[in-house]
């Protein structure tokens, strides 16, 4: 349980959150995060190499 | 019965109609074609499994009660899970929809596979809205008042009342999630039917095309 708490620390959730203001955008910090990390993934998804895929060449 | 009466029954029709659309060796196939070798396929079956862990952990939840999930360290552990499986789920549904549009993976008859989709976004949304106003602590009572401004101006107040704790309730955990299965259960069950969208050709020969200048 101390250990849990311990992690619970790194976050500190009784301060108010942060927010980006950008023009009329606004934006919670976190949903921009992870806005980030589903377009970094999906870059990620359609570039990296699938595992055991054969190269086209070898098809033929 | 005579084998006449025997084809017209609704159960024999209903069974031919099944084995011609979705063979056994479609529904479960061996292979798929090479293009499918990619990441970018494998974000519908992550959002498959994250459901999977939702309900399952939302099972537990419901098993417990409020009193449990807030009160002790398990319960904040089921709770958590449950949380954190859901933002899984929205994270690889997001991914593969992009995905899904960037090869117009609607193409060849398969609107109805992209529109189940789209109404599961829709469903999954109402789902985890109705999830934050269930939860039974200072959260919810907030999110709860601040939504039903809104929901009146609508007018849609009188039926849907972000409010009422035992009505919010019982769509987070019976309605919607039905929903929700049933139509990810379709859709599945089309891509099985269509088959994996091939991509685009190379070098496109359009029917019928005339130059004109
Ligand atoms: C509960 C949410 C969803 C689940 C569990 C799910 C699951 C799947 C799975 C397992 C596949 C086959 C494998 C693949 O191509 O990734 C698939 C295909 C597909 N999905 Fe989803 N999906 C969901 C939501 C969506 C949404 C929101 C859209 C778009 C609005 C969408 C559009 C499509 C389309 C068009 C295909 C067919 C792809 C093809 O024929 O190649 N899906 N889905």
């Amino acid at each position: 349980m101390a250990f849990i708490l311990s992690f619970a620390a790194l976050i500190p959730l009784d301060s108010l959150g942060h927010y980006i203001h950008w023009g009329w955008v606004e934006i919670s910090v976190a949903n921009f995060i992870i806005i980030i990390l589903m377009i970094a993934t999906f870059i990620a998804a359609i570039t990296a190499p699938f595992p055991g895929r054969r190269r086209r060449k070898e098809n033929r | 019965m005579s084998s006449s009466e025997i084809e017209r029954q609704w159960t024999t029709r209903l069974r031919h109609r099944v084995e011609g659309k979705l063979p056994p060796e479609k529904l479960l196939p061996d292979t798929q074609p090479n293009y499918v070798s990619s990441w970018i396929y494998v974000f519908g079956v992550a959002t498959m499994s994250a459901l999977f862990v939702v309900i399952a952990t939302g099972c537990i939840l419901a098993l417990r009660g409020p009193q449990w999930w807030h009160g002790s360290a398990y319960g904040h552990f089921i709770n958590s899970l449950h949380l954190w499986s859901v933002e899984i789920f929205f994270f690889s549904m997001v991914v593969h929809l992009w995905g899904k549009f960037a090869m117009a993976a609607w193409r060849g008859g398969r609107a109805l596979t992209w529109m189940t989709g789209v109404i599961t976004f829709l469903a999954s949304v109402a789902t985890a809205f109705t999830g934050y106003v269930s939860q039974s602590n200072f959260d919810s009572q907030w999110i709860s008042t601040q939504a039903k401004d809104g929901i009146n101006a609508t007018g849609a107040g009188a039926y849907f009342n972000v409010l009422n704790l035992g009505q919010m309730l019982m769509w987070h955990i019976v309605l919607l999630p039905l929903a929700a299965v049933a139509l990810t259960a379709l859709h599945i069950v089309l891509v099985r039917i269509k088959g994996v969208v091939p991509p685009f050709e190379e070098n496109p020969v359009v029917e019928n095309a005339e130059v004109t200048q």
